[in-house]
């Protein structure tokens, strides 16, 4: 049981978080013909477009209500209508979704009567999806932005079902948080339907920021689930939520459907992998399919494999809370030491990771943290890469943003698969390392004060 | 001390600007920046423009004082090069949170200047306002103030919230911050004849080291280089430059038309990209230090270095002109670019089918013209999708561009090439262009065009069938009416393409809907083009 500290400065250096807009744009960003908007000034939107786009190298849409000095200070009224009005003429979106920022939230503008006064004022809007969210960026962190925008289309978008309807019986919601990729998203939807179930996925950025190349150009996303199938959500028979952040979301679908829900904290891993699909038999009534009795062998033996070089590794994390508990859970499960845990916000999860300490705090507190603790593997996202140079240990980048690498979409850490392709690319990471860096010489094992050092460094 | 807007009333009041001195008595007074269009504006904001000036300052600590938003979401992502401390990629930021929101975060930002001279002793900070504190008149003017007493240690306070206005206008007040704090506040260890400052120069992906040799070798002297690998000592003690260099920006104007009044450092405005340009721009410095009082010998030495190089580079470029010959090329970008790549790219033998003018001056539209010849090269503003219609049609071969609308181009299977702030190749001077020459080749002729362009085998086979299938509509259409129409065709047309003979889920699917019964109307139903082979499966089946 993990200690959850906040670190106490006044200055953040190197911060690992990035605001809670971003999170909530991001999660829009998983609908079909969707177009993010962010309530602020444009450089909120200019900043998040830029990390966006450097993660997926793709383009992404995201707009502004461009507040200015005055306009902030006046109210937004005007600035959000003619932001709506301007999009849905230019772009014909299917969905416009709105999130607050630091400065529009600061003032306190009322934006749910903006928009009812929006419809009021444009009868062609009346019933056309916009979709609220507030996201002061003082507050939370990038994962708390996504899961209350997931909440808030669940109570906005998916339809009231009488509860005495026939559900159908193949299909199902899943929640997943933003700690999964489009690949992992790919590979759960096989999975589902692998085992004959119809799986309504919000959001669904598999669809929209997998990196296909669309036959035209659209201006809003080009793939993500519809806002018609969102709608009919409510004839699944069950939700699954994956990550703890998703847990308001799938309350919010059981209040409103009444379809049960299972909540997934992890599905990186063995353990975690066989209760995912041990569930997914037993709400299809069909056995696990071959393949899968297969690929969790493949998975075995890549841990009997890669245990050698990830056991005892004192490992040194940074990453929101849901991609910290399941990689940190799953490499404890693979005899690694979780030495330094370092987070951006607040989860029920956090008391549950195998370390001593989690931190809710930034990069300089992990890199301090991992210097004095001796750390030899290091995850974080790319923000990580000057304290991995410094500290000069072996780096894997995981998480949002992975700006200087390529393939940040098609990452997996899900299921048998996933598990074991995250397991070998940490161990062939780890020998790389032990190869470039610590190979044994004449003087690894000199005599010293004491005799012959009775410990070479570097064990594993 | 001025209030913020003075400032930025100050600020476009620019005598230099030649865009402004077009412009009327009222229309000046209004400023240069664009109502943004909620909902259609795409550029950073003023903050974004502040700290594109200053983060390439590389001893110095940049402090956001702001919610995480400003800092956590855009640090660490620009590609400035250092010849010494790392400090400047190192972020720092208040963090604020809801409580500093309420209670005023003027306290939280003092304790966080504390922190980082405590830990890293840097040469100076830098303070960056941003929107929300701001909005709750967080006084960073007075906190600065007060901790460059208390800590003896350069404090500057950079007044640009992003709310304020564009990259540009953030980019010129933190020209004023540097003016108002910085300059002429040291006095160089020494100083020569020889000396000059490069303003507005970011040393991206190292690109000012592509210069520097050159003008060491001519030896002309850089006092100092705002931003690019500057560092605070030398921007401080800038002000004895005996001349001035503004690089490829308007942005900064104001800090070289206030050193001119201030302390009467002449600059002319250049550019390094293109070989004529980079000469010309070698030939001025050198003529105004002369004039300035350095010998005369010194234009020699420039015309030798100038006439080595040039022919240098023309040789290299010689190579690429028959692999260039009949190829066209699409320039979006802004500015001073629009023009000053044009030459070399022509010189190469490439065909420069348009170059956008959106951010360029009457002056940059007339050299423009002067090179392509006729105003319809001229584009003001392209929308993505009118770029990738002109790329899809083939109008143009290879665009060059910033990152934003690399994905127009790239998913339009065209070559690209990013010539803005993000690239990871230099483009400066003579090396540089031949460089950029080499990029544009290896994107040209990279084999994986072709293959991109090829359509999936199940698209050429299913438009195979369906030109085979629509022939055979038109012949029954002679005869009868044909039973399977539009929509309808489409999914069989997927499971037949593999086998010649129709599927026995097809012909499953033609009972219900025509309601056949006889083995007989099944061909007929399922149009099948050879009747013996449905007819045999049908048999099969039964």
């Amino acid at each position: 049981m993990a200690i959850v500290t906040c670190s106490n400065k006044a200055c953040t250096i190197n911060p690992l978080k990035m605001s809670q807009p971003i999170g909530g744009a991001f999660a829009f960003l998983g609908l079909r013909g969707a177009m993010p908007l962010l309530h602020g000034s444009q450089g909120c939107t200019s900043f998040g477009l830029t990390l966006l786009v450097r993660h997926f190298k793709e383009a992404v849409p995201l707009q502004t209500t461009a507040m200015s000095e005055v306009s902030t200070v006046l109210g937004g009224y005007e600035n959000v209508e003619q932001a709506v009005l301007n999009i849905y003429k230019r772009v014909k979106p299917e969905i416009i979704g709105i999130s607050s920022t630091g400065v529009t939230e600061t003032k306190g503008d009322d934006v749910e009567a903006f928009i009812r006064l929006i419809r009021q004022n444009h009868p062609h809007l009346e019933k056309f999806p916009l979709v609220y969210v507030s996201t002061p960026d003082f507050k939370d962190a990038f994962q708390d932005g996504w899961a209350k925008t997931v909440a808030r289309l669940v109570e906005v978008l998916v339809d009231p079902l009488d509860p005495a309807a026939p559900r159908d019986c193949s299909r199902v919601n899943v929640l997943p948080g933003c700690h999964l990729t489009p690949g992992d998203l790919d590979e759960l939807r096989t999975i589902f339907e692998d085992f004959g179930l119809r799986p309504s996925i919000l959001p669904d950025i598999s669809g929209s920021l997998d990196g296909h190349i669309p036959d035209d150009f659209t201006p809003t996303t080009i793939g993500g689930i519809g806002v018609d199938e969102i709608a009919t959500m409510g004839q699944g028979v069950w939700t699954i939520a994956i990550g703890a952040q998703m847990r308001r979301a799938a309350e919010a679908m059981q209040a409103k459907t009444g379809a049960p829900f299972r909540l997934f904290e992890r599905l990186c891993g063995l353990v975690p992998s066989d209760e995912f699909v041990t569930f997914l038999s037993e709400i299809s009534g069909k056995p696990v399919p071959a393949k899968y009795r297969r690929q969790r062998g493949q998975l075995a033996d890549a841990m009997l494999d890669a245990h050698f070089h990830i056991g005892g590794r004192r490992l040194a994390i940074g990453a929101e809370p849901d991609l910290l508990f399941d990689i940190s859970s799953m490499l404890h499960e693979m005899g690694a030491e979780v030495t330094a845990a370092v987070t951006t916000t607040a989860s029920p999860v956090l008391e549950r990771v195998k370390a001593q300490e989690v931190v809710i705090g930034d990069l300089e507190d992990l890199e301090e943290l991992a210097k004095a603790r001796d750390c030899n593997l290091l995850i974080c996202h790319s923000h990580g890469r000057q304290a991995a140079a410094r500290l000069n240990i072996p780096f894997y980048r995981a998480g949002f943003p992975m700006f200087d690498r390529l393939g940040a979409a098609h990452q997996m850490s899900v299921s048998y698969r996933g598990t074991r392709e995250l397991i070998f690319d940490l161990a062939n990471l780890i020998i790389a390392d032990r190869e470039d860096n610590h190979q044994p010489t004449p003087a690894t094992w000199k005599i010293n004060g004491a005799g012959l050092r009775a410990v070479p460094p570097q064990l594993n | 001390m001025t209030s913020l807007s003075a400032t930025i009333q100050n600020v476009f009041n620019e005598p230099n600007c030649a865009k402004n001195a077009n412009k009327s008595e009222a229309a000046r007074k209004k400023g240069c920046t664009k109502q943004l269009q909620p909902g259609g504006a795409a550029g950073g904001c003023a903050f974004d423009g502040a700290k594109i000036a200053l983060q390439p300052f590389t001893d110095v600590a940049h402090l956001v004082h702001g919610p995480i938003a400003c800092e956590g979401n855009s640090w660490d992502n620009r590609g400035s090069a250092s010849s010494g401390s790392d400090l400047w990629r190192r972020s720092f930021t208040t963090d604020m949170h809801e409580i500093d929101v309420v209670f005023g975060g003027e306290k939280r930002l003092y304790k966080a200047i504390k922190e980082i001279i405590a830990k890293y002793d840097p040469a100076a900070i830098f303070v960056y306002q941003t929107c929300v504190p701001a909005m709750i008149g967080d006084d960073i003017n007075a906190v600065c103030k007060i901790a460059s007493a208390k800590f003896g240690k350069s404090v500057i306070p950079v007044n640009s919230p992003g709310f304020v206005g564009s990259k540009n206008l953030g980019s010129k007040l933190a020209g004023e911050a540097l003016l108002e704090y910085v300059i002429g506040t040291q006095e160089p260890d020494c100083t020569t004849p020889y000396d000059i400052n490069l303003i507005g120069e970011f040393n991206l992906s190292g690109e000012l080291w592509q210069i520097k040799p050159l003008l060491d070798e001519i030896g002309i002297r850089i006092l100092s280089c705002i931003s690019g690998d500057g560092k605070y000592r030398e921007i401080a003690s800038s002000h004895r430059a005996r001349a001035a260099m503004m690089v490829c920006s308007k942005a900064m104007i104001n800090v070289a038309s206030k050193m001119r009044e201030r302390y009467g450092i002449p600059f002319f405005e250049g550019s390094f990209y293109g070989i004529q340009d980079t000469s010309d721009a070698l030939r001025k410095i050198a003529r105004m230090l002369i004039e300035r009082g350095a010998p005369p010998q010194l234009m020699e030495r420039t015309e030798a270095a100038v006439a080595r190089e040039e022919a240098k580079a023309w040789a290299a470029i010689e190579r690429f002109k028959p692999r260039f010959a009949g190829k066209k090329v699409l320039l979006i970008t802004g500015g001073v670019k629009s023009w000053s790549v044009v030459a070399a790219l022509q010189e190469a033998g490439l065909e420069i089918v348009g170059t956008s003018v959106k951010k360029s001056t009457s002056e940059d539209k007339e050299r423009i013209q002067k090179l392509v010849g006729h105003d319809a090269h001229m584009i003001e503003d392209l929308t993505p999708r009118e770029i990738y219609k002109m790329l899809k049609g083939a109008k143009a071969d290879i665009m060059l561009s910033g990152g934003k609308s690399q994905f127009v181009a790239l998913k339009a299977a065209t070559p690209w090439l990013d010539i803005n702030q993000e690239r990871c190749h230099a483009y400066m001077g003579y090396v540089g262009i031949v460089k950029l020459m080499e990029e544009v080749d290896k994107a040209l002729y990279n084999p994986i065009w072709d293959q991109l362009r090829r359509p999936a085998p199940w698209d050429e086979a299913e438009i195979n069938w369906q030109a085979k299938a629509l022939a055979q509509v038109d012949v029954s259409a002679a005869g009868g009416t044909p039973t399977l129409l539009g929509a309808a065709r489409a999914p069989y047309a997927k499971r037949t393409r593999s086998r010649k003979t129709v599927e026995l889920s097809i012909i499953e699917e033609c009972i219900p809907t025509h309601g056949s019964t006889t083995v007989g109307a099944m061909p007929q139903d399922t149009h099948a083009s050879v009747p013996a082979q449905p007819m045999s499966a049908l048999q099969a089946a039964e």
